[in-house]
């Protein structure tokens, strides 16, 4: 039997975490990269990455409210054994990244800093500067390169997956993938295929994220039989910087860290921001919600910047909406050297000081919670069997999905800083299940036996690479379908949907998909051709976009990031004790209704057109009950006392239940 | 801005084009309608959609790199109007004044031409293992956490941290000279690559790894094999090919203190030569 060996593609913070540790336990890895593995998506995250530590333990956290908070900023929807384990593990990570030599902040006695992030009370966020994500890649980029100079690990970078190889018993043995420069087609054979590839904020045209962040990877893969999850669930961050080519992040750091945002209250306002007065000044998340003020969680933020900018026309310029994020009433020493990094990128690209001046920021599609199913297998504990092979894996067995592309950790909305830690956590997790489910395999994709499949598959992807090359020319343009694909999703499936919009935009998707089938290439050659590799990934974008608009269409109601005005369920006004009481009663049996119908994960498969169709998984909520997610609702007090009260009710009958 | 360039129209942008590795380079001009707040990467992302040329001829979209598009990710350098920069952060408007009315775009000339403006500067990358840019733990296990630092010394460290090897600090560099071993015939992806890998042995390394090599000695843990890096500094190709320019740290985009590097690379290599001549 040939060695085995595991294929890692994408060499991100989950790629790269992978093929590390999978080295570690002497298992050969292939590593497959769009993108030299240095410059991948994971450098752009800014704000830092969570954990308990030692000082949030003496005011009381720990790692079950950790995994508290993620469950319930991901509004319980997602399965929460695989959440318990990455919130104990996260500690671990922390200190693992620490001693790989991540520049976290220091205090002045020389220990990690923390700072307190969106949607926790707790200062549990370790970061480097504004630039947490680019250092950890870096430290575990360092580490593979290691690996590679110690010939544990062969880099492929420059190479795009085009789609497992599935022998006749339905597992995976391989992908192939093309060389995007010389347009070489290769199997690569290997034993398990582990897929780190991202998020798919390019279906949205322009979004916070890098440009090989497509989808397509998943795409291709939900192509030959992989479940997708929860695709409706698109995170849009409040805070981005407005730009022709891309929506640049600005790090909820700068919230974090005293950014008060805020719109002149007479609309469009002509004055500099610095003349207005206070007085004249609407500082609306502060007066919406005094308890969290600038810190309420991402989707309640993105969504009263977007209603104050579209409902209230209060925008700060006429023709594109924005709203102030003010750091100016904060000490410049201080800006540089808590926010240096977040601040110069929007001095470079906005040629404005906001040390000086506000920042004009509007919401921006951002993170990707939905992604390729995987499984997972629980101990009795609640926490995740440390080497099974089902952790991770796909619905196709060898076939792991980790990091942005799966879909476990964030439920209905992500907590900021969980990202990293889900991504590093994912990647490290899964080394010991995939040692695990080859030692059981007893053969390896390099063996002779599987050349034939390694073979047909290889020609069956240059066959539709020639056919993509021969196109008639006078066909459509792909760049403009792309342009008008993100228009379609931005317009239906961001911030509030509804469901006339995305009907009219699943139609739209649908023959946007028939014309892209007619794209014409303006480039026909056969060396780093661009247009030929952006034509295929866009075409890939569709199945991807159709099960988002379709999980979102039939998603009636509102949950984490997926927010439907027709189905909100509004707070408590009556000032009378008594109708309150009722009131509350009423939003709380609409609740439990609402959950058993909709505490679900969507879950889409494929056919050969790329057409979903949806199914619906139930959640494993079984450590921590279902409750409101009550972040400043109006009356939230009285539907939180009367949650509870039917809460102790439940568990008091229940021991009678079991005895009778 | 001027008034001219608010007024104006369109603009052209020129590009120095090559179909592949070893054939002849030509100038393509294009013509893009004007708008406020665009940068270099939406100037060739509007070509692309065109793929015509100012004359209305037909032509291929431009290649180039790039990835994040926020400046981190250091895939998007080229040489614009002159200037090794990142092409993500390069303003149309700034770049329209400095040149007026035309905006010059060439790949970088210290790598192999790929395609166009992409370049292969994988070269850079093999230069960080040659000095072994990274820190040596014993495993990945959980170990506690990493030596206490203070912050004086992180924020030392953080700045070198922040190079993401684009190349910028070697293209201007008069020491780092192109090394190109043309692909041959039926020569595999794995067989060039180790042709040009070998080409390299002996060629200077530049500012970006010299950094990257004090920021590892700089680290408790990393230091502990600061010897075997300095033996790499020391060795052909390190060190002492630096001739003092100064010309990386002008246009290095992260502002890096890359002269300090280097000036500490020298100390500490000056002391690690002593050392091994009274070691023998």
């Amino acid at each position: 039997m040939a060695k085995q060996r595991v294929l890692v593609v994408g060499g991100g913070l989950a790629g790269l975490a992978a093929a590390m540790k999978l080295a570690e336990l002497d298992i050969a890895v292939d590593l497959l990269s769009l993108v030299p593995v240095k410059r991948s998506h994971s450098a752009c995250a800014q704000g830092g990455i969570n954990s308990v530590n030692d000082t949030t333990r003496q005011l009381g956290d720990s790692e079950y409210l950790h995994f508290d908070d993620t469950v319930y900023g991901g509004d319980f929807l997602q399965h929460q054994p695989p959440v318990k384990e990455m919130a104990d593990w996260a500690p671990r990570i922390i200190d693992l990244m620490d001693r790989l030599g991540v520049p976290f902040n220091r205090t002045v006695e020389g220990y990690r800093d923390q700072r307190r992030f969106g949607g926790t009370l707790f200062k549990r966020t370790a970061f480097a500067g504004a630039t947490t994500g680019q250092q950890l890649l870096y430290a575990l980029d360092e580490q593979v390169r290691r690996c590679h100079a110690e010939g544990k690990v062969e880099i492929y970078e420059g190479w795009d997956y085009l789609g497992p190889i599935v022998d006749d018993e339905g597992r995976c043995r391989g992908a192939t993938a093309q060389n995007l420069v010389t347009m070489e087609i290769r199997a690569f054979p290997a034993d398990s295929v582990v897929l780190a590839t991202g998020g798919c904020g390019l279906l949205f045209g322009r979004s916070t994220m890098s440009m090989a962040c497509t989808g397509s990877a998943a795409s291709r893969s939900v192509q030959y039989g992989a479940k997708y999850a929860n695709g409706e669930f698109i995170q849009v961050h409040p805070t981005a910087i407005p730009g022709a080519d891309k929506l640049r992040l600005m790090s909820e750091s700068a919230r974090g860290e005293g950014g008060r945002v805020w719109v002149p209250r007479t609309p469009q306002d002509s004055r500099l921001p610095r003349d207005i007065p206070e007085e004249e000044r609407y500082y609306f998340l502060e007066e919406r919600y005094p308890k969290y003020g600038n810190l309420v969680p991402r989707d309640i933020a993105t969504r009263e910047i977007f209603n104050v900018c579209v409902n209230e026309g209060l925008s700060v310029e006429g023709d594109k909406q924005c709203v102030y994020l003010d750091l100016t009433h904060i000490p410049r020493e201080e800006l540089d050297r808590k926010l240096g990094g977040i601040l110069h990128i929007y001095e470079k690209f906005q040629g404005v000081d906001p040390r000086d001046q506000p920042m004009k920021i509007f919401p921006a599609v951002h993170y990707s919670m939905g992604g390729l199913w995987a499984d997972y297998e629980r101990t009795a504990a609640g926490g995740l069997n440390p080497t099974s092979p089902r952790n991770h894996v796909t619905n196709i067995p060898g076939l792991y999905a980790i990091g942005e592309c799966d879909y476990q950790y964030h439920g209905g909305n992500r907590l900021g800083a969980n990202s990293l830690l889900s991504c590093i956590f994912t990647g490290l997790f899964v080394g010991p299940c995939i040692a695990t489910d080859l030692a059981s395999l007893g053969a390896s994709a390099g063996d002779e036996q599987f050349d034939l499949l390694m073979r047909a598959e290889r020609s069956k992807k240059e066959m539709e690479h020639k056919q993509l090359l021969d196109r008639p020319a006078g066909g459509e343009n792909p760049y403009v379908i792309h342009q008008e694909l993100g228009q379609e999703m931005t317009k239906a499936a961001t911030v509030v949907r509804r469901n006339d919009q995305l009907q009219s935009a699943v139609d739209k998707i649908y023959e946007l998909h028939e014309r892209a089938r007619n794209c014409s290439l303006s480039d026909t050659g056969t060396w780093t051709n661009q247009n030929v590799m952006f034509t295929k990934s866009l075409l890939d974008m569709f199945p991807l976009a159709k099960a988002l608009l379709q999980g979102a269409l039939a998603r009636d109601e509102c949950r984490g990031a997926h927010y439907k005005p027709e189905f909100d369920m509004p707070g408590i006004e009556s000032e009378d004790p008594a109708e309150r009481r009722q009131q509350a009663e009423a939003w709380c049996d609409k609740f439990d209704a609402k959950n058993k119908k909709w505490l679900k994960s969507t879950i889409a498969t494929f056919d050969s057109k790329g057409d979903p169709t949806l199914s619906y998984e139930d959640v494993d909520t079984s450590l921590i009950p279902p409750r409101p997610r009550l972040y400043g609702i109006v009356g939230g007090d009285i539907i939180e006392q009367v949650w509870k009260e039917r809460q102790q009710k439940a568990s008091q009958a229940e021991p009678a239940g079991a005895s009778s | 801005m001027t008034a001219s360039a608010t007024q104006r129209q369109s603009f052209d942008v020129r590009i120095l084009r090559q179909a592949g590795p070893g054939q002849q380079s030509y100038w393509e001009t294009f013509r893009i309608p004007y708008e406020p707040n665009l940068n270099v990467i939406s100037v060739l992302q509007k070509i692309a959609t065109m793929a015509r040329t100012a004359e209305g001829k037909e032509t291929t979209p431009v290649a180039w790199d790039c990835n994040c598009l926020e400046e981190v990710c250091g895939a998007c350098t080229m040489v614009i109007n002159g200037r090794v920069r990142q092409s993500c952060s390069a303003l149309v408007d700034r770049l329209l004044e400095e040149h007026d009315g035309e905006i010059e775009l060439q790949p970088m000339t210290k790598f192999p031409v790929v395609r166009d403006l992409m370049v292969d500067r994988g070269r850079m990358f093999r230069a960080l293992e040659r000095v072994k840019a990274w820190v040596p733990v014993d495993d990945y296990y959980d170990r506690g956490a990493g030596p206490k630092e203070s912050q004086e010394s992180q924020e030392q460290r953080y700045p070198l941290s922040e190079c993401m090897t684009c190349g910028c600090c070697v293209e201007a560099c008069p020491q780092y000279l192109k090394v190109e071993a043309t692909r041959r015939p039926n020569e595999s992806i794995e067989e060039h690559e180790a042709r040009q890998t070998e080409a390299e042995q002996g060629k200077f390394l530049g500012a970006a790894p010299i950094s990257q090599a004090i920021l590892f000695n700089d680290h408790t843990t990393g230091g502990m094999i600061s010897d075997q890096r300095l033996e790499a500094l020391t060795s052909a190709g390190g060190i002492q090919v630096c001739g003092n320019s100064q010309n990386c740290v002008s246009v290095c985009p992260k502002e890096i203190p890359l002269t300090t590097s280097i000036a500490r690379a020298g100390r500490q290599a000056t002391w690690y030569s002593f050392k091994t001549i009274f070691d023998r």
